[in-house]
Formats: structure tokens, C-alpha cells, sequence
């Protein structure tokens, strides 16, 4: 009798994604084009070590005001996505949220902006608006999952409000506030990112002083945007809710007016193709259409999902050179500390602000997004996994270095490592579509340089191709985590 | 001189003291049952034993301690990690090297294992899965073999024919096991276990399980 071995559908895939990146990845420009990088690198390095912290005497009022988009995004996100998440059964709420989680928030803020100017609305929107999506849908998901038991023990007649309040609210409230805490952590990196677009968060005065090459102050700045996620859970406690949800809107310059008769134009006009707003003709809208597609859509696309692919493989090599980094199971208490340092540092530093100091370093190429969606998605991943070994227990004669991790550790952890890959696939297209406005050419580079032209009916058009992309690698995720049978319990911290 | 001397006041884990005043020698060459109600300590004193034996004896914990997602091949073969090199065991990971393959098919023969060595432990049943954890057992290069009830999750007939191949394999076996009629036939030497004491420690040669009726009676606790 003969017995092969046959590769297993999780092999299987592997081998796949990794020959997609690959063959992505030998058509991607990868070059480093600045003359000296190594030059630039050691300035940067030196004003690392020499954080200067009264550079400007706008930073405190910058970390306050990212604080204050953060908290007031998020809470309305809270109150939305609750209220979305009970309508979920409906199939045009699911449809709506995703859509809007669909579009990343650094879009709608482009979008807000031609609305509201720099009002504080714009911020507060641009991270409300998709944030909503995505809490209906954790939400949703959340009390899907809750212990249906109890709901079957309540007297028959009992009101669907007090059904809820009494028996699910209490079930699922514990998950919702760890929930909110993880995703008021990414509210706080959105809104650092939205200063890189012209609102006065901890972004703005990042791009000035790397800029300028004040390398001391993006130190202090860092530092300070480290220390307040890193303090979070000290300082975010229930009863304050109220006292920085109003110092947050009292802080933010509500002054800034805005025009109504804009907001109704660019809703109306502006965002209107253009043949069919000069009443051209549907000939010409076509001819339009056609262009936007072959010289736009479709070279954007293309890079979008080549870098996508490249970023998702690479993030799960790193993620299993990451998680040993902080598992009990192969590291002992003090190497643990300093790889928990490590990781907290890499997955608090937004990709794009990542990708906009390398691209400083390198020049313009696909290098500095592919190892910055890698690092910082790398990091984020290793962590989950690297928490979930400690829960689990080897027996008490199995072997150590290299062979437990081969064989004891990674078999164990690699599903719900590909579980959570998967479930971040979505996560990192949005992000390297974004990476764009950097000027590496996916398709957020054509949103923003037709923003920049004012040309709104194309950033429309391809902000809406965008999020269809991301809706289909959405789908496609799930049909694979699906067909593996991958599970995860949610993008929790 | 034996191969293992235990003198110890007391044995616990966590600050609970679930042995106590344990005096035991084990020869080379025994077959030893440890047998008593559950909770008794029988767990305690295999790994105990395992402890102090170290590297020369392979273990069968009661949880099996295998890896799911890995194949039946690979987790027998993980009995001989620590005497190979570390690219020789990357490889196998990667692909089944045709010689180890070799090597691991007599050991899954004796367990009539055979036709699963390539399938995932994690779709195998209870008792596939127990034949699994004695295979790495047996797989293991040592001469003394410790198992904590590897027959627990098999029928009565392949309860036998895996203590005929553990016996025929390993010329020290220290087994948990709470049947008795087994251990008393398996066994030449019998430990019995009560209140975290060893309360009987016999010839097998002779027993009934009647004798052991006193280890399972209610103690005055």
C-alpha cells in the first residue's frame, strides 16, 4: 500500500497567495532613489534621541485637538453603529454600512473638506461616518453571537425593548465597551492621519517638522502620540466620558463658517460628471467614462491590488517572526517586555505616517508602502497571536528552541493566524489605496490629484471604484475563510 | 541499584499537597500499574516520576498532547525531535523525508495506524487519536515509557493489542490505568493509590480485582 502525502487545503492556499505576491511583486518598483538615504536616515535617527518638546507651543493643542476628533468620532460612531447594528437583519442597512466602511476615513475627509472647509465637522464626520459601518457590523456580529437561552426564558408578551435591555444588553455590554476602547485606539490614529490633509491633528505639525527637517520635534511629537495610546486604558475611564466628550467639542474651533449654497453645490453639481453637467450629451459622458477608466480606474486598480498582495503575504511572514516576540511559550519574562515595547511602538505608528517617513528616505517606489503596511500589520497580528499562545499549554516533555516553535507552536497558531490575515485583507487594501495620496500610484493618487484639480466628479467616481474593490476582496475573504473553515472572534485587541 | 528512588515528605503543585510521604523504588526492566480513584494522585506521581526520569523516558500525558493540525506522520515523529538536526526536522515538516517515513510505518503498523499517517490528528477519533499519542511514545528513543491511561478511549480488544506493542517496545513501563482486570493482567507490579498515599504496592502475579476493592472504597473524608 502506498500513502501519500497530499498538501492540505491551508497549504494549499499558502502556496497560492504567496506565487500571486510574488509574481506581484516582480513587476513592482521596488528601487530606492534618493541619493544617500543612509545620510538622512542617521539626521533622523539623531533627532530621535533628541526629542525636543518645546519646539512648537502648538503641540499640546495638537495632541488635544487629535484627542478631541477622536473621542467625539467615536462616540457618535458608538451611538450610530448600536443603533445600525439593530437594524441589521434589514438588507439595505447591511448594504449601507458597507459601503461606508468601505471608503477609508482620509476620503470621506477629503470629501468633508469640500463641504465644510476645516471646520470641525469635517473631522469629526470623516471618522463617524465609516466607523459607524464597521461598529454595526462588529455589533451585529457580537449579539448574533450572545447565548440565545436566555431570551427563550422571558414571559411570553415581554416587550422587544425590555427583551433587549433586560437579557442581551447585559450579555454583550462587556464586549461592546472592549470593542469601543480598541476602535477609540484607531480613532486616535485616524485623526493624527487627517492632519495630513489640512486639519490641525498631530498630522499636520508631523508633516511640517519632517518637511522642514526638524527631526527633534517628529521625535516629541511621537513620543507624546506613543504615551497617550499607551496610557489610554489609565485615563479613558467611564465616568469621565462626559467631561472629555464636552471639553472635546468645547476645545475644537467651531467658528469656521461654512456656506450651505456650497455644501448644496458640490452635491449637486459639482459631483455631477461632467458631459452630463454641460449637458453634452450621453456620447460625451461616455467618451469621459471611457478615459477615466483606461488612463485612471484601471492603471490604479492595478497597483492597488498588486501592492495589496504583496503587503498581505509579507504581513504574514513577519507576523510569524513577530508573535514569538511576546509568547510565553518560547520567550522568557524579560526578552517578552522588550518585545511587547517592539510591537506596541510598530502597530501605534499609523501606516501612513510610516509610509511618508520612508518615502522620505527612499523616494518614491513601492518600497516604503510594502514595508510599511508590513510592519504595521505585522505587528498588529503578531500581538493577537502572540496573546493567543498563551493560552495554550504543551505537554510536559515537549521539545524547545527551534523545533517547538516549528512544531509545537506555529501548526498550532497558523490557522488563526490565517484567520486573522484574511479578516485584515480588507483592512490593507483600504489602507494601500489611501497610501496614494503619498504619490505612489494606486488609486487614492487619482482621487487626490482630482481633488486637486477640482475635479469632484472624478474623485467621486473613483472613491466609488474603490470601495467596490474593497466590498469584492471583502467577499473574496470570507469565501476563503469560509472554504478553510477559518474562524476568528473578531478584530479584537 | 534502581533506576529510580523516590523519597519525598510531601508532592504538590500551586501550594496543594497532593502526595505525602512517598517511599518508592522502580526497577529497570518492571512493569508497573498505578491504580486507584481518580483524583487520587495518580497524575501527580506519573509526572513526578517523568520529571526525575527525564530525557530517557517518553510520556503519554492524559490530555495526549498532540498537535491537531499536524499529520498523524509528523506527530509520532516529533517522539525523535530533540536527536535530529533542526533542518532535517524543517524539511520533514515541509515534506516527509521517504526515510523517516520508513521509520514511522512499523511503529503505526503495531497500532494498525497505517492508512492515517498522512491525515491531520484533528480528524482523527478519540481512540485514533490516543493510538497516536502511544505511537510518539513508542517512536521515542528511551527505554522507559510513562502513560497516563493511553488505553482509557479504546475498546477492550485494542486496549490489549496497544499494551502488547508498548510491552513488546519499551522494557520499563510505568502506566495510570483504572482498569483493573487490565492492570493486573498487563502488569507485574501493582501501586495502589489512596488519599495521596500509597496504600498497596504488590505482585500482580495472583491478583483479583477484588484485591483492589479497597483503594475505591469511601474514604471518611
Amino acid at each position: 500500500m502506498t500513502v501519500r502525502p497530499e498538501p492540505s487545503p491551508l497549504a494549499r492556499t499558502t502556496t497560492t497567495f504567496v506565487g500571486i505576491a510574488i509574481l506581484c511583486l516582480t513587476f513592482a518598483d521596488v528601487a530606492i532613489s534618493t541619493v544617500d538615504p543612509w545620510q538622512e536616515f542617521n539626521r533622523m535617527l539623531l533627532g530621535l534621541v533628541t526629542p525636543d518638546f518645546y519646539a512648537t507651543d502648538s503641540v499640546a493643542l495638537a495632541i488635544a485637538y487629535t484627542l478631541a476628533f477622536a473621542l467625539l468620532g467615536v462616540a457618535l460612531a458608538n451611538v450610530m453603529g448600536l443603533f445600525l447594528a439593530l437594524l441589521f437583519f434589514s438588507r439595505i442597512v447591511r448594504t449601507g454600512c458597507a459601503v461606508v466602511r468601505a471608503v477609508h476615513e482620509l476620503f470621506w475627509a477629503l470629501i468633508f473638506l469640500q463641504m465644510f472647509g476645516l471646520s470641525p465637522l469635517t473631522g469629526v464626520l470623516a471618522i463617524a461616518i465609516p466607523y459607524s459601518g464597521i461598529i454595526a457590523k462588529v455589533y451585529a456580529e457580537i449579539l448574533e453571537e450572545a447565548n440565545p437561552a436566555p431570551l427563550k426564558t422571558i414571559p411570553a408578551g415581554t416587550s422587544r425593548a425590555s427583551a433587549f435591555i433586560f437579557v442581551r444588553m447585559p450579555d454583550v455590554w462587556a464586549h461592546f465597551r472592549s470593542y469601543s476602547m480598541y476602535r477609540l485606539e484607531c480613532g486616535i490614529r485616524s485623526s493624527a492621519v487627517l492632519g495630513f490633509i489640512g486639519l490641525p491633528t498631530l498630522g499636520f505639525h508631523l508633516e511640517t517638522a519632517f518637511k522642514e527637517g526638524q527631526y527633534s520635534e517628529v521625535s516629541a511629537l511621537l513620543i507624546l502620540f506613543y504615551l497617550v495610546i499607551a496610557t489610554m486604558r489609565i485615563w479613558m475611564k467611564r465616568p469621565l466620558m462626559p467631561v472629555y466628550l464636552i471639553g472635546a467639542a468645547a476645545i475644537l474651533p467651531w467658528g469656521v463658517a461654512f456656506s450651505f449654497s456650497n455644501i448644496g453645490r458640490f452635491l449637486t453639481e459639482d459631483i455631477v460628471p461632467h458631459p452630463l453637467r454641460s449637458g453634452a450629451g450621453m456620447e460625451a459622458f461616455w467618451d469621459w467614462l471611457h478615459m477615466m477608466v483606461v488612463d485612471q480606474a484601471v492603471p490604479g486598480t492595478i497597483a492597488t491590488v498588486q501592492l495589496t498582495m504583496i503587503a498581505l503575504v509579507a504581513t504574514g511572514f513577519l507576523t510569524i517572526v513577530f508573535f514569538p516576540l511576546i509568547s510565553p511559550l518560547l520567550l522568557g519574562k524579560a526578552s517578552r517586555f522588550c518585545g511587547h515595547m517592539f510591537l506596541v511602538v510598530a502597530r501605534s505608528t499609523p501606516e501612513y505616517i510610516l509610509a511618508f517617513v520612508l518615502l522620505q528616505l527612499w523616494g518614491p517606489s513601492m518600497l516604503p508602502a510594502i514595508v510599511a503596511l508590513t510592519l504595521h500589520n505585522g505587528a498588529i497580528i503578531g500581538h493577537l497571536v502572540g496573546r493567543y499562545t498563551e493560552t495554550v499549554t504543551l505537554r510536559q516533555d515537549a521539545t524547545t528552541g527551534f523545533n517547538r516553535y516549528f512544531y509545537e507552536v506555529l501548526p498550532r497558531v497558523y490557522r488563526p493566524m490565517l484567520a486573522l490575515l484574511f479578516y485584515r485583507w480588507e483592512v490593507i487594501m483600504r489602507e494601500t489605496a489611501i497610501l496614494g495620496i503619498l504619490g505612489i500610484a494606486t488609486l487614492g493618487f487619482y482621487v487626490d490629484s482630482a481633488f486637486a484639480d477640482l475635479r469632484f466628479d472624478r474623485a467621486m467616481l473613483l472613491i466609488g471604484i474603490t470601495a467596490l474593490l474593497n466590498i469584492g476582496v471583502d467577499a473574496i475573504s470570507r469565501s476563503v475563510r469560509t472554504r478553510l473553515r477559518l474562524q476568528t472572534s473578531l478584530e479584537q485587541q | 541499584m534502581p533506576l529510580l528512588e523516590l523519597r519525598e515528605e510531601t508532592v504538590g503543585y500551586s501550594g496543594i499537597t497532593v502526595l505525602r510521604e512517598l517511599e518508592l523504588n522502580i526497577e529497570q526492566g518492571e512493569r508497573i500499574a498505578l491504580v486507584g480513584e481518580s483524583g487520587a494522585g495518580k497524575s501527580t506521581l506519573l509526572n513526578l516520576i517523568h520529571t526525575r526520569l527525564g530525557e530517557t523516558a517518553a510520556l503519554v500525558p492524559q490530555e495526549l498532547g498532540l498537535v491537531q493540525a499536524l499529520s498523524v506522520f509528523h506527530n509520532v515523529y516529533m517522539g525523535r525531535l530533540h536527536q535530529r538536526s533542526v533542518w532535517r526536522n524543517l524539511r520533514n515538516l515541509l515534506k516527509p523525508a521517504k526515510a523517516d517515513v520508513d521509520l514511522v510505518m512499523p511503529v503505526l503498523e503495531r497500532l494498525r495506524l497505517e492508512d492515517k499517517i498522512f491525515t491531520s490528528v484533528g480528524e482523527l477519533s478519540g481512540g485514533q487519536q490516543q493510538r497516536t499519542a502511544v505511537g510518539r511514545a513508542l517512536f521515542h528513543p528511551g527505554d522507559i515509557l510513562i502513560a497516563d491511561e493511553p488505553v482509557s478511549a479504546v475498546d477492550e480488544h485494542q486496549a490489549r493489542e496497544i499494551l502488547d506493542a508498548i510491552t513488546a517496545e519499551k522494557p520499563t513501563v510505568i502506566l495510570a490505568m483504572h482498569d483493573r482486570e487490565l492492570a493486573i493482567k498487563f502488569a507485574d507490579r501493582l501501586i495502589g493509590i489512596r488519599d495521596g498515599k500509597i496504600a498497596l504496592d504488590e505482585a500482580a502475579l495472583g491478583m483479583t480485582p477484588n484485591d483492589l476493592d479497597d483503594l475505591y472504597r469511601n474514604s471518611d473524608r
